[in-house]
């Protein structure tokens, strides 16, 4: 019998997978990458409680999750296109204007 | 759900989603991170949630992922996969990580103790088909929330536009 437990963990270690990718990579496309694994993890969690608590507003939750993701893909990539064509570069060590 | 099912299913989430965000190539981890979803898209049909299955494959799959492997195309990909994969602070970030991880496991060690049960029962939402129990929940208790969603979108086209064009008049 699956529980909610194996779902928590599997959740858990693709939260952790992504946060892992989002602080060990240079370049921020994989940056972002990683972040969008860290939310498919936060809806995975939603939906598997949603499921074992016998409610729909999990469902509801992930279904706004997925909409605010796609905006702030949208918008972050934007930012990284702006951000190549004055710098020529997309690694985060490489960008150190605000170091003292 | 069937544990062998859900074995494989969290077995290659798991291994698809850690090639997806070590490997050099921009390309590849996107392709790798389409793969993963394809393999969440069944889990969310494993519990019961089939519109979430199709937003997860139209939307992420066939949007966010598009969108990403444009930007790719537009950065410098030679220069991207040259040097370094990983950040010169990368122990911190692994140990940060596995911290994190040993104490999220050790409080959901034992037998998560659930809360109240709602109404939607499984029987209710198969007789009533997801589609349809989702949203005649959405568009009565979280309109508000639904038209903000569509704001927020709106912005995002717009802020899109603006931050990506060449010179601003």
């Amino acid at each position: 019998m699956v529980t909610v437990n194996w779902f928590i963990w599997l959740s858990l270690t693709l939260f952790m997978i992504g946060v892992f990718g989002f602080l060990t990579r240079r370049s921020i496309i994989m940056m972002f990458l990683s972040i969008e694994v860290m939310l498919n993890a936060v809806n995975l969690s939603l939906v598997s409680f949603s499921y074992f608590l016998n409610d729909l507003r999990g469902h509801i939750l992930v279904f706004f999750i997925v909409a605010v993701a796609a905006a702030e893909a949208a918008i972050g990539l934007a930012i990284l296109i702006a951000l190549f064509r004055n710098r020529q570069t997309a690694q985060v060590d490489q960008i150190t204007e605000m170091k003292g | 759900m069937n544990p062998l099912l859900f074995g494989y299913l969290a077995a290659a989430i798991i291994v698809f989603s850690a090639l997806a965000v070590t490997r050099k190539n921009p390309v590849h981890a996107i392709l790798f991170m389409i793969v993963m979803f394809f393999h969440l898209a069944v889990m969310y049909l494993g519990l019961d949630a089939e519109f979430l299955a199709a937003i997860q494959i139209i939307v992420y799959a066939g949007a966010i992922l598009v969108l990403f492997l444009f930007v790719v195309m537009v950065l410098n990909i030679k220069e991207e996969m040259s040097g370094e994969r990983f950040s010169s602070g990368w122990p911190l970030g692994i140990s940060l990580a596995a911290g994190i991880f040993l104490l999220a496991i050790i409080m959901t060690g034992n037998v998560f103790p659930l809360g109240q049960q709602g109404i939607y029962t499984p029987a209710l939402i198969a007789s009533e088909t997801h589609t349809k129990a989702l949203g005649s929940l959405m568009y009565t208790q979280y309109i508000f929330p639904f038209e903000l969603a569509s704001l927020i979108l709106l912005v995002a086209v717009i802020g899109a536009i603006v931050l990506a064009k060449k010179r601003l008049r």
